[in-house]
């Protein structure tokens, strides 16, 4: 058998590999060795924890170890890369579900045996995580949901919202003394039972209330959840690894979260309070009626401009993804840089619906990582551009965030896409961006519409480059 | 001292020594100018443009050759090609030359001019240094041959320069390939560039890709690595290997361009063939071949020098005389080069030239002086590669300062109030907590720590995998789930398994997205 020397020796072992996989991910060339120390450290931690702790079922154990590994595998394989953020999304609610059912699969043990404030603690414990848990697994499968256009990615906000969720806290402070003050177990099944619906009720809430573009921010947050859950589970168990993952993982996704929240120049809160698209129009949505007019381009005049441009800017956004354009971009980058154009790639923090969406679009399409920028490092060269090109993204380029006083999302940090010499911008049709606001973009001097399918479009591009040469 | 002008013998020949604008300036220093009758004609500048200016007309040339102190000439002294005269023998001794003379090719002319004991210099000779800019008339020369060479060109091409979306459809932009990127080159990537043509210029020199770029044109490049650069600023000669690829080159851009303009010379040495009878087989009809090295034999096999010929389709262009074909313009530049010249010679501004041979500029220029050869001059370098570097600014940190800053006491108690709440906090659940739970607090408090100082660290463009491998290991609860799968009760065994499974494929899941994004960020 092994002693609790060794366990707790592996275990530390594992959490400095995590905290290595971690920091791996500040560069590209270490990112890689990173993810293997993370998954030597998952492996130590498991196998030393079966030798240590499994004493009967090794065969239910190795059949559902093998069926989880496979699916898991199958599904890292399977999946697109413009789908990553739905990915991310279930696996955080197979996090939260697994932490509810490690939770009551604690609370019905009765081998261990508690008293005093140590009882007091280790219910409440299990209490909380089984309640982050709970709203960790709904709001993941809505926020899957929207992501995958299941269920509408608007917004869906029930009439007095906030008073709703105050009571659904209140309850659930109320629920949890209940809990902890009765002395059998079975007493106490029935408020864990109304709390698990609650935290499930609330994660739902939650997320369905918020949508569309400030997704990143739910994922983030998500992310977050998962990790308080894995370290309110570590409390309950008394196990320091788990703490310190679920610390880790915890700080990363609200550091993520904060990340997002203030790329979109917002509150963390009023992000999770919900309903961004829903505010009453402000004066801003009548005086944007009157822009004038947008000018057109086709695409052999596009292929022209960019045939004489010195350099050039691409700035995808959440539609390049829907329209699984990148490669085609990509092959139009590649093509200008063979010919000297000195081209670039401009990243909005919040552009697409997860933390570094485009980015790993653009690296599946083979764009070397070192032309993409992110926002702050490259705004204020503008100016000098030839070619801006913006390819399905709206609200981060709009120019009213810092124009327009009025406007709901101004102080908002945006792409000034608006200050290179042309401007062009690939949309569909010309309707609003996920806030809903009016995009005077599309209506300045320099800017050109070339509207129609991102994919087909660019494809287009691409053939009448090679014309022109 | 006087200085004489005389009009240019040469065939055809349109430019002349002096402008009026020249003359006026030259009285300035303190000189006489005298000129020959109708000298500036052919250059649209009139005998009585040039009286206004100050200068003196005298009908006969020989009378000039006589009374002058100082000749100056564009072309270098030769047999009149109707009288037969020699400007050589005209030449008195005593007198100072100055005029192109290409020294290296004339040598027989050297020596007579030696033996005429007198003192030449000559245009062509002036070091290419950047004092020496305003004087340097080859590259005013150049700069106005490739601007002609593009007009003529496009005299014989029989179709725009500039890309155009008409009513009658559309018409597709001229290919102009320029050869060389000297002066030359560079002036005819310019005319080319503003005619609307898609310009690509190749040189062996790769120091001059920057100016091409700065032109908007391309910069051909070769996958080869030899640097043509020297210490005197020409071009030199290649290895074969470099040739063999610069060819192979060109045949490619023969089939795909519409105008060649070759500008390649090396200096004492007859001008590389760059162009070659397959080539020119290999272009389109009606495609234009300028040739400014016809004079040195040409960079193309089929030139033939002073002369339109058409081979295959493709007119190729062998003036010579392209400069001559703007003798206004030529005149112009060429009589302030001579101007410049003249000034330097002249320090004391008191119309005496003085031939100071410690001067570099006026050392190099002199071929002959006094009746004795002084050709070659001795080498000086002008390479000018590193001929600056970047001067970076010192970055000077500006402290903001704010008018509205609270006092520092009150920021200080600011600060402090949420760590006193935070310790309140603390110091209650150390009175409350068990010993145990209070370990588990301090790793969970610095746990965060950590987190908050490894994760500001990830490079946002990995932000994705950082969610997806977060999420592998946050289901580390499968820990939790281990510990009590071997229970005997079954409930639990089943939670547990469900657990599990859920847990597994999330660990093995988000491991192996992760590492297939990080795969994919690979170069």
């Amino acid at each position: 058998m092994i002693s609790q020397s060794m366990l707790t020796v592996a275990y530390l072992g594992a959490a400095v590999l995590f905290i290595l996989a971690l920091g791996g991910l500040s560069s590209n060339d270490k990112a890689r060795r990173g993810n293997l120390y993370g998954m030597f450290g998952m492996a130590i931690a498991v196998i030393i924890t079966i030798l240590a702790e499994v004493e009967a079922n090794f065969e239910l154990l190795a059949a559902v170890m093998i069926v989880g590994g496979l699916l898991g595998f199958i599904l890292a394989r399977k999946v697109k890369m413009t789908q990553m953020p739905e990915l991310v999304a279930i696996l955080h609610s197979m996090v939260g579900l697994a932490a509810v059912i490690v939770g009551y699969a604690n609370f019905m043990d009765t081998t261990q045996v508690f008293s005093g404030a140590e009882k007091v603690i280790h219910e409440l414990e299990i209490y909380i995580g089984i309640y982050i848990g709970g709203l960790t697994f709904t709001g993941s499968v809505i926020a899957y949901g929207k992501l995958s256009a299941i269920i509408s990615g608007k917004p869906v906000l029930l009439p007095g919202r906030h008073v709703l969720n105050l009571i659904l806290l209140v309850t659930v402070i109320i629920l949890g003394w209940m809990f902890v003050a009765v002395d059998t177990h079975a007493n106490a099944l029935l408020p864990l039972y109304i709390m698990t619906a609650i935290a499930f009720i609330y994660g739902i809430h939650m997320v369905i209330s918020i949508g569309g573009a400030d997704m990143p921010v739910v994922i983030s947050m998500l992310n977050s959840y998962s990790g308080w859950a894995a370290a309110a589970t570590g409390f309950m168990l008394s196990n320091d690894l788990l703490i310190v993952t679920g610390a880790l993982v915890g700080s990363s996704g609200a550091i993520l979260s904060y990340i997002m929240c203030k790329a979109m120049n917002r509150k963390f809160l009023s992000v999770i309070s919900g309903g961004f698209g829903s505010k009453t129009r402000t004066s801003s949505s009548t005086t944007a009626g009157e822009q004038g007019d947008v000018v057109e381009i086709n695409v052999y005049e596009t292929a022209l401009l960019l045939n004489q441009a010195k350099r050039v800017m691409i700035v995808p956004g959440y539609g390049m993804a829907m329209a699984q354009a990148q490669h085609a971009v990509s092959e139009i980058a590649m093509y200008l840089m063979g010919k000297g154009v000195n081209v670039r790639f401009g990243i909005h923090p919040v552009a697409g619906r997860m933390p570094g969406h485009m980015n790993v679009l653009l690296a599946e399409a083979k764009v070397p990582y070192d032309i993409v920028f992110e926002m702050d490092e490259i705004n204020d060269d503008f100016p000098n551009i030839d070619v801006t090109i913006v390819i399905g993204a709206n609200d981060t380029v709009n120019p009213s965030a810092k124009e327009d006083p009025d406007s709901p999302i101004s102080g908002m940090p945006v792409m000034e896409v608006w200050n290179s010499k042309t401007c062009i911008v690939f949309k569909r049709g010309m309707a609003t961006g996920y806030s809903g606001v009016e995009n005077p973009l599309f209506f300045k001097d320099n800017t050109r519409m070339l509207f129609g399918d991102a994919k087909e479009s660019m494809a287009e591009l691409v053939q009448q480059l090679n014309l022109l040469t | 001292m006087k200085i004489g002008v005389l009009k240019e013998i040469h065939l055809g020949e349109k430019r002349v020594a002096l402008t009026p604008d020249a003359c006026e300036k030259l009285l300035k220093l303190g000189f006489e100018v005298i000129i020959e009758a109708g000298a500036g004609v052919s250059a649209n500048y009139t005998d009585q443009s040039y009286t206004e200016a100050g200068a003196t007309i005298i009908t006969d040339a020989n009378t000039v050759w006589i009374t002058a102190d100082v000749i100056v000439k564009v072309r270098a002294p030769q047999q009149h090609p109707e009288t037969g005269v020699d400007e050589v023998e005209q030449l008195q001794p005593g007198c100072t030359l100055i005029s192109f003379i290409w020294p290296a090719q004339n040598e027989e002319l050297l020596k007579r001019l030696q033996d005429k004991n007198t003192t030449v210099l000559a245009m062509d000779s002036v070091p290419r240094l950047s004092r020496a800019q305003k004087l340097d008339a080859l590259s005013s020369m150049a700069n106005i041959a490739g601007y002609r060479a593009v007009i003529e060109a496009s005299n014989k091409f029989g179709r725009f320069f500039a890309g155009q979306i008409t009513a009658a459809g559309k018409v597709t932009p001229a290919k102009v390939m320029v050869i060389g990127a000297g002066v030359a080159g560079l002036a005819a990537i310019g005319t080319a560039k503003s005619l609307g043509a898609i310009v690509r210029a190749f040189d062996t020199r790769p120091e001059v890709k920057e100016q091409i770029q700065s032109m908007d044109a391309e910069f051909l490049e070769l996958d080869f690595e030899e640097d043509a650069s020297s210490t005197d600023g020409y071009a030199r000669l290649m290895s074969k290997e470099f040739i063999e690829a610069e060819m192979a080159l060109f045949a490619q851009q023969a089939q795909e361009v519409d105008i060649i303009i070759t500008t390649a010379l090396i200096p004492g040495k007859p001008a590389p063939k760059l162009i070659t009878e397959d080539m020119v087989k290999s272009m389109r009809e009606g495609s234009v071949i300028v040739d400014l090295a016809a004079e040195q034999g040409g960079n193309c096999e089929l030139t033939q020098a002073h002369k339109v010929v058409k081979h295959y389709g493709v007119s190729i262009i062998g003036y010579t005389d392209l400069p001559s074909r703007l003798p206004t313009q030529a005149s112009q530049l060429y009589a302030t080069n001579m101007y410049h010249l003249l000034t330097e010679l002249t320090p004391e501004k008191n119309g005496e030239v003085v031939i100071d041979m410690d001067d570099e500029v006026i050392r190099g220029a002199t071929v002959v002086k006094n009746g004795k050869i002084t050709w070659p001059p001795p080498a000086i370098s002008v390479a000018r590669v590193p001929a600056y570097s970047e001067t970076k600014m010192p970055e000077v940190d500006i402290a903001e300062e704010s008018d509205e800053s609270p006092s520092p006491v009150m920021t200080a108690i600011k600060s402090l109030v949420p760590v006193a709440l935070g310790s309140l906090l603390l110091f209650g659940l150390g009175q409350v907590a068990p010993p145990d739970f209070m370990a588990h607090f301090t790793v969970f408090v610095l746990s965060c720590f950590i987190g908050y100082m490894v994760i500001w660290n990830v490079s946002p463009s990995l932000h994705t995998p950082l969610m997806s491998v977060t999420n592998a290991i946050s289901s580390i609860i499968v820990v939790g789930a281990l510990t009590q799968i071997g229970s005997s009760d079954t409930t639990m065994m089943v939670l547990s398994a469900i657990a599990i499974l859920i847990t597994t494929m999330n660990i093995v899941g988000g491991f192996a997205v992760t590492q297939r994004m990080l795969d994919m960020f690979r170069e």
